[in-house]
């Protein structure tokens, strides 16, 4: 059996699927993906726990499948979470400098991190991450670590995601209620683009959009740090059910043809194509029209690119994202996806690939695990972090600190 | 089809304009006289209305309606002394609009002189032979009952004998201002409004229109809705304004975020802009708005007025219908047969309200769901009877029928992308 410490497991309770992954730390740091998990969701819409006992039961089978290919025993998760309530901004703390010397010491650092923490929330939300983004010593802009520097000014900022505080805890009780641990809530975004984006990206500049069944999550890196994140509560389940509307077709046929026929962009040469769905005798029952099909999803998928350029035009990060847009998540795998979101977006964009992470070639292959695996990877940082310091008595929150910029 | 019958007239040469009298009525009504008696308006003849003293007002003739009756004392906020008082100087008011082809109604009713008078002066200028078109506030909420009641009751009167009436709730304007703004703030804002929109029609009236609207089918827009109109300028400049202006529009807060235009029975469209204003552009205005306003009757002009420089301005005028309240008595009397009338209200406009029916429903079922809702409302009776708002189009949002829905800038987006931009698949 493994040393408990050395296992890390991400659980993403999806809208289209409940998806745990088992990853291992090697002695040298680097992470093994040695079991996967799944299960469809049915308890869950637009990200959010609708259904408890079906959720339950879904998150407990994929659990319990992750358990058996990786021939261990789950206790402890790392729990991702979505939905539209969570939302993301910057906020800056200021601290001036006492001591006599005007050193920076690692207590002022503290300090000034608890100033920017403390923000006007609403009395029911909550912090999910609060991520350092870059110090200001006397107005001097870029310091990454200023501890030791002389100044009579320090200022950070910081970058704060919340959400609503019973929606999160309705996930962590589900968890909780299957005798399992949750080490830590992480927002789904955050975590594929941990799994998506190399250092060099992250530099850059870029935008990783993962497009699930409900929710469209995103996280805009730019100078190495995170600049803004967001949730959109549209994905792949709206564009089942735009075609279930539009075509005239159950939602469960509708999935299927997406699935089958989908594509995000409308070809000339399928102009006047038919499908003819049969029925379980093999009898016609109804023809659907290709270009209608494509025509649909083409638009909605459209939107959600739209949406999220116009929210990066607000922030004003457009300018920012030299290594363009990078897609995960289940809507990744539409036909033609990059060039419709080109298109829209106006800057490269690219299907991403976990790396950094070695282990199971199936599960790493596929764009719908990438929050699963950067949940494991965010475990990963975050125990490697621990083991680094001999006080757990910094709270949860405090631990997400410079290493965005190192990992 | 009034609507759709431009024949171009290209012409640049200024319009004959028609002799227009603007006639400020009570306090309300020459505090935005004042207002309105600028440049803009050359041409105008101004006439301040009161009961009270009109010494402060900058209009050039006053009529200062006394009576012993009123002991010098105005109306005391009852509009039946207002009404009364005019009536006995109906010759006064009569001669005043003598000359005019269009009169102006400005008043804010509520009190004792808006409400009192307006009417008997609308017919007066009926009887003088001029067209009568009202602009009107009413009160705010806070101010309590009665003058509620009585600015209801003044409109109906004035609507019954005007042309058209424009009238804006002021109510509606908590959505423009905040904690802060002081009272007075407040009604320079309502009567900025309303001289607002009484500038649009000005406009529309005597500057030279690429797309003429003629005063006959601004009065067929205001007339006879037993409804409100609400009212809309915006203005936007650059290359991409007509984007920005159809934008602002939907955002604008007395259109209810563009529910109003979503609502609206029928609308005026005047677009104003500089001599670079391109037929492009007012059609790409029109579409746009068309997409909102489905089922409302359109009525659109375009005119180039070179005070714009490249300043393209829309303004719209927005009636939302009320049907019901049109096959009821105006006042009153609604009694025994409400509940059957609401009925009738409500299904005989299916086919104008409800832009693509549910799929699922027989005519039959959607008229039973439509009855039982209703009937809840009709019930209580009485003439304080309202319409019930029912939800827009009924589009099944399928999977997320039951979840908290996705709103984005007013917009549910859980409905097909393909139907909220209206792309047609044959």
């Amino acid at each position: 059996m493994f040393d408990d410490s050395s296992l890390i497991v991400g659980l993403e309770i999806g809208t289209s699927k409940v998806c745990a992954v088992v990853g291992e730390r090697n002695a040298d740091g680097s992470l093994n993906i040695i079991g996967l998990g799944q299960a469809r969701s049915r308890g869950v819409r637009k990200g959010e726990v609708v259904d408890t006992t079906q959720a339950e039961e879904d998150v407990r089978n994929a659990i319990v499948e992750a358990e058996q290919m990786a021939d261990v025993e789950i206790r402890n998760v790392y729990l991702g979470v979505t939905g539209a309530h969570i939302r993301g901004f910057n906020n800056r703390g200021v601290h001036p400098v006492v001591s006599a010397d005007r050193e920076i010491s690692e207590d002022d650092v503290q300090d000034v991190v608890k100033n920017a923490k403390a923000i006007n929330l609403p009395t029911e939300n909550n912090i999910v991450h609060a991520i350092r983004q870059h110090f200001f010593v006397d107005g001097q802009d870029g310091v990454t670590d200023p501890v030791g520097m002389l100044g009579a000014r320090l200022e950070v900022d910081m970058h704060v995601v919340h959400g609503h505080t019973n929606r999160l805890q309705n996930a962590i009780r589900l968890v909780k209620g299957l005798q399992l641990e949750v080490d830590d809530v992480v927002f789904n975004g955050l975590a594929s683009s941990l799994a998506l984006l190399s250092n060099d990206q992250k530099e850059l500049g870029a935008l990783v959009m993962d497009i699930g069944g409900g929710t469209t999550d995103y996280v805009v890196y730019a100078n190495g740090v995170i600049r803004h994140t967001g949730v959109l509560a549209i994905g792949g389940d709206h564009v089942s059910n735009d075609l279930a509307y539009g075509l005239k077709v159950p939602l469960s046929r509708a999935e299927k043809l997406k699935r089958e026929y989908g594509s995000a962009l409308v070809d000339e040469e399928i102009k006047g194509q038919t499908i003819t769905i049969m029925n379980d005798l093999g009898l016609p029952l109804k023809t659907v029209n290709v270009e209608h099909l494509r025509r649909i999803m083409s638009l909605r998928l459209e939107e959600i690119f739209q949406l999220v350029a116009q929210d990066l035009e607000q922030a004003g990060l457009s300018d920012y994202l030299r290594a363009g847009v990078i897609l995960c998540g289940g809507c990744a795998r539409v036909p033609q996806i990059a060039p419709l979101a080109e298109k829209v977006m106006q800057m490269p964009v690219s299907l991403g690939q976990t790396n950094s992470v070695s282990g199971l070639k199936s599960a790493l292959d596929q764009p719908e695990f990438v929050s699963a695996i950067g949940l494991v990877k965010f475990g990963s940082f975050k125990t490697r972090k621990r083991e680094g310091k001999t006080s757990l008595a910094q709270g949860l929150k405090s631990t997400i600190t410079s290493f965005w910029r190192r990992s | 089809m009034k609507t759709n019958s431009p024949t171009p007239e290209a012409s640049l040469e200024p319009v004959q304009v028609p002799a227009v009298k603007i006639i400020g009525v009570g306090s309300a009504g020459v505090t935005m006289l004042d207002l309105l008696n600028s440049a803009d308006f050359a041409g105008a003849g101004f006439v301040a209305l009161n009961t009270d003293a009109l010494a402060g007002s900058s209009a050039p003739v006053k009529i200062q309606l006394e009576t012993k009756l009123l002991r010098g004392l105005g109306t005391g906020g009852d509009p039946e002394r207002g009404g009364a008082i005019a009536e006995e100087q109906f010759a006064t008011l009569k001669n005043a609009c003598e000359g005019a082809d269009v009169v102006f109604v400005v008043a804010g009713l509520g009190g004792g002189a808006g409400s009192g008078i307006s009417p008997v002066l609308a017919r007066a200028a009926k009887e003088a032979g001029a067209l009568v078109l009202g602009f009107v506030t009413l009160p705010f909420a806070c101010e309590g009952n009665r003058r509620q009641q009585q600015a209801q009751s003044g409109l109906d009167q004035l609507k019954s004998v005007a042309d058209g009436v424009i009238c804006l709730p002021c109510e509606k304007t908590f959505n423009l201002i905040d904690e802060n703004t002081s009272v007075l703030d407040t009604f320079r804002l309502t009567d900025g409004l309303l001289v607002e929109s009484l500038r649009g029609v000005w406009r529309l009236l005597t500057r030279p229109g690429l797309i003429r609207i003629h005063f006959d089918d601004l009065c067929a827009l205001v007339r006879d809705r037993h409804s409100e109109s609400v009212f809309a300028s915006v203005e936007a400049t650059g290359p991409g304004r007509a984007r920005e202006v159809i934008e602002k529009l939907i955002a604008h807060p007395l259109l209810d975020e563009g529910r109003a235009l979503a609502e609206s029975g029928a609308m005026l469209v005047s677009l104003m802009g500089g001599k670079d204003l391109t037929m492009a552009e007012v059609n790409r205005v029109m579409e746009q708005i068309g997409r909102h306003c489905e089922r409302a009757q359109i009525i659109m002009g375009a005119a180039v007025d070179e005070t714009l420089k490249n300043r393209l301005s829309v303004t719209v005028i927005v009636t939302r219908e009320n049907p019901v309240a049109m096959e009821l008595p105006p006042l009153g009397g609604a009694g025994e047969s409400s509940e059957t009338m609401i009925a009738r209200g409500l299904t005989g406009r299916l086919g104008s309200r409800c832009g693509s029916p549910a799929p699922g429903l027989t005519p039959e079922q959607r008229e039973q769901i439509l009855t039982q809702r209703a009937g809840g409302r009709g019930r209580k009776g009485g003439p304080k009877m309202r319409q019930a708002q029912l939800p827009l189009a009924i589009i099944t949002k399928g999977r997320f029928d039951k979840s908290e829905p996705t709103i984005h800038k007013g917009e549910d987006l859980d409905i097909p992308t393909y139907v909220r931009r209206g792309v047609a698949l044959n």
